[in-house]
């Protein structure tokens, strides 16, 4: 597979694999103006994997849309983070994993505007309001529900608990991001960890949050060597049309 | 209609001489087309009627969320699941600026909630029947918010100001709902015969709960009147009814799908198409609990209140704490 | 398990074009950057809008609708507070 194609999957799986996951929400939420903000989430990152998968179809350039992409591809297929596939468990898990997302996103999506490859540097630059926004938005949930009650901290508390050991995956560097590096169209991914450090670090602090001493990270989303077993179930549900009648136009 | 079988609280229409001077100036008022504002004087009927209206509606937008909800995470392709976001968000926003309009008129939104919850608020009947294909995504949007539309346009005009506010918003975001699920159903016509079959079951399985929407016959509505004297109705349930039958019937014409009754014919005398009317029986059993998804419904609505109870319950720690600290370091 | 209910705000938003800012609705938030916040989510969905004000609905202070008359009418009939008032012939020019 070409570099380049491998890291547009990574930047659309990614958004495609969080943006469900949130729009799994619509309608359950609790308050209607969380609901609302998080399909505002969820409607930015369809839009990113729009962009990313569609660019990343035509550099494949094997007749494949963004939507095959999206809708017929296996798990194993998948280049997106272990983090953002698990499942939502409650309000709490769901804004830290969109917190440490976000964390990494803004300084990641920040140096992709001047990627060499001027098209990701245009879908980065649109991207980067998108995220900014909403890495405003999650550290602000995740120190109120960290600071809040007593039961709201303890349930932070366990999702950083939960998610912390999925964090290290995005600054496990690889020949791809190699790739990417040597031809100034990424950097290299674990160049962003002290700026993602210093985010979750204050915010965890601001939250009342302890952050886990292990620095045990688990891997295999990004490579797609070993997805977790909840991908294969997500993409059971979201592929159900496209696989039960092929070819049909929807 | 989202506002079905609004039980008025008072005995009917209340006949000019039978009213009380603040009555009868307040009449005045709304049959020269004033708008009524939350902190004028109105009769304890009217406001009383208002909010169990209001928050019908608003319940119906938020209970409505769920059965389109349904298919958000199984839509074919990505610009439909944006599309289907959106709209199914939509209303959220719908049944928050409805809620918001209600509390103008000293109930909160929690109260209204917790009224749904516990069934002494109702919502619309359309909510209770299951959405088991992608066309009913299709069929939603086309039958379900064409039909909302069609109560909602002339309710702008409503004499209540904040509600006739909300509604202007509200129908202004909604022009593309109706198109959104026509859409839907035209793709699902012109692609395989699989899709085409789709089509016609959902239009089969939405048509009646549909017509059902606007509520019982007039001639069996007893609180119409009250409701039309003061302008939170705006027209007849009847009326409205055949208005949807008649716009509808060609665009189904046009997709090729067709209507599930037998005795559908345009009569030239009248001008309107004659239709079947709806099982009014299954209707009654619907609205008072045994819809095929009523248990599921509010099953979903509480588990997400419950659920959400700890955020909620945070954020105002939250926001406390930070404003004690804000004010102990001045 | 009623627990304290979010408070109301009123939202107000500033178009694109320069006009004031107008009220175009309300929600609940805990404080005013979570009731921005919400504005942001909730009323600029369609790009309506490049500022936002918010204030708590219960700081508000409002007319009494019962002074109406009093408040309102007196306005009515100073006419030549209008531009149209004042009957000045075409000839003298645009004005």
């Amino acid at each position: 597979m070409q570099p380049l194609f491998e890291f547009l999957l990574r930047q659309g799986d990614n958004a495609l694999v969080l943006g469900h996951r949130t729009s799994e929400w619509c309608g359950l939420a609790p308050a209607l103006e969380e609901d609302i903000a998080l399909t505002n989430t969820a409607l930015d990152l369809i839009g990113q994997t729009q962009l990313w998968l569609g660019y990343a179809a035509e550099v494949e350039d094997t007749g494949r849309s963004a939507n095959d992409l999206a809708y017929l591809r296996d798990a194993y297929d998948f280049r997106n983070l272990l983090m953002l596939e698990v499942p939502n468990e409650d309000f709490g898990r769901t804004l830290m994993r969109q917190f440490l997302f976000d964390a990494f996103q803004v300084p990641w999506l920040t140096a992709l505007q001047t990627s060499a490859d001027p098209r990701v540097a245009e879908i980065a630059a649109k991207s980067l309001k998108e995220a900014t926004y909403h890495l405003d938005r999650s550290a602000e949930t995740v120190v109120a529900l960290g600071d809040g009650t007593a039961d709201s901290n303890a349930r932070m508390q366990a999702a950083l608990d939960y998610l912390w050991p999925y964090s290290g995956e995005l600054f496990a560097d690889d020949e791809t991001d190699s790739a990417m590096a040597d031809g100034s169209i990424a950097p290299l991914p674990s160049s962003l960890r002290p700026a993602w450090a210093t985010t979750v670090e204050d915010t965890a602090k601001a939250a009342c949050l302890k952050l886990p001493e292990s620095d045990f990270a688990h891997s295999g989303g990004r490579t797609g060597a070993r997805h977790t077993e909840h991908l294969g179930h997500m993409l059971a549900v979201m592929q159900v049309l496209q696989r039960s009648y092929p070819g049909a136009v929807w | 209609m989202y506002a079905q079988m609004v039980k008025s609280t008072g005995k009917g229409l209340v006949a000019r001489e039978d009213m009380s001077f603040e009555d009868r100036a307040f009449q005045d008022r709304i049959d020269a087309g004033e708008k009524i504002e939350p902190k004028d004087y109105m009769p304890d009927g009217y406001r009383r009627n208002l909010i169990r209206q209001i928050g019908q509606h608003a319940h119906s937008e938020i209970v409505g969320q769920l059965p389109e909800g349904n298919w958000i995470t199984r839509a074919p392709t990505l610009e439909r699941k944006a599309n289907l976001l959106a709209k199914v968000q939509d209303e959220a926003g719908h049944g928050l600026y409805l809620y918001c309009a209600a509390e103008t008129l000293g109930v909160s939104r929690d109260e209204m909630t917790e009224m749904l919850l516990d069934g002494r608020m109702k919502y619309s009947s359309i909510f209770n029947y299951p959405t088991l294909t992608w066309a009913d995504m299709g069929a939603v949007g086309w039958l379900v918010d064409g039909a909302a539309i069609m109560n909602q346009v002339p309710l702008q005009r409503t004499s209540y100001g904040p509600y006739a506010r909300a509604m202007v918003r509200i129908c202004k975001e909604e022009s593309f709902h109706q198109r959104q699920g026509f859409h839907i159903m035209m793709a699902m016509v012109n692609g395989t015969a699989d899709q085409k079959r789709m089509a016609q079951d959902a239009l089969n399985r939405f048509w009646y709960p549909a017509l059902m929407m606007f509520g019982p016959s007039d001639k069996d509505s007893v609180h119409s009147a009250q409701s039309m004297a003061w302008r939170i109705k705006m027209n007849t349930n009847d009326e409205l009814r055949q208005k949807f039958v008649d716009e509808t019937v060609p665009q189904a014409e046009y997709l090729g799908l067709t209507i599930p009754d037998d005795d559908l014919q345009w009569n030239e005398d009248t001008g309107h198409y004659d239709f079947t009317e709806p099982d009014w029986a299954e209707f009654f059993e619907v609205i008072s609990g045994n819809g095929p998804c009523n248990v599921d419904r509010l099953n979903a609505r509480q588990k997400a209140w419950d659920d959400g109870a700890w955020v909620r319950e945070a954020m105002v720690a939250h926001a406390e704490k930070k404003a004690a600290r804000k004010q102990a370091a001045e | 398990m009623s627990s304290k209910e979010w408070p109301l705000w009123e939202v107000f938003i500033r178009g694109q074009h320069g006009m004031s800012h107008r009220h175009v609705g309300s929600l609940h938030a805990v404080d005013a950057e979570h009731a921005i916040k919400n504005a942001r989510d909730v009323y600029t969905r369609r790009n309506e809008g490049v500022s936002i004000w918010v204030v708590e609905a219960a700081d508000i202070a409002a007319s009494s609708p019962s002074e109406k008359g009093p408040m309102y009418d007196p306005a009515r009939d100073k006419v030549y507070r209008h531009p149209t008032f004042y009957d000045i012939p075409d000839d003298a020019g645009k004005m």
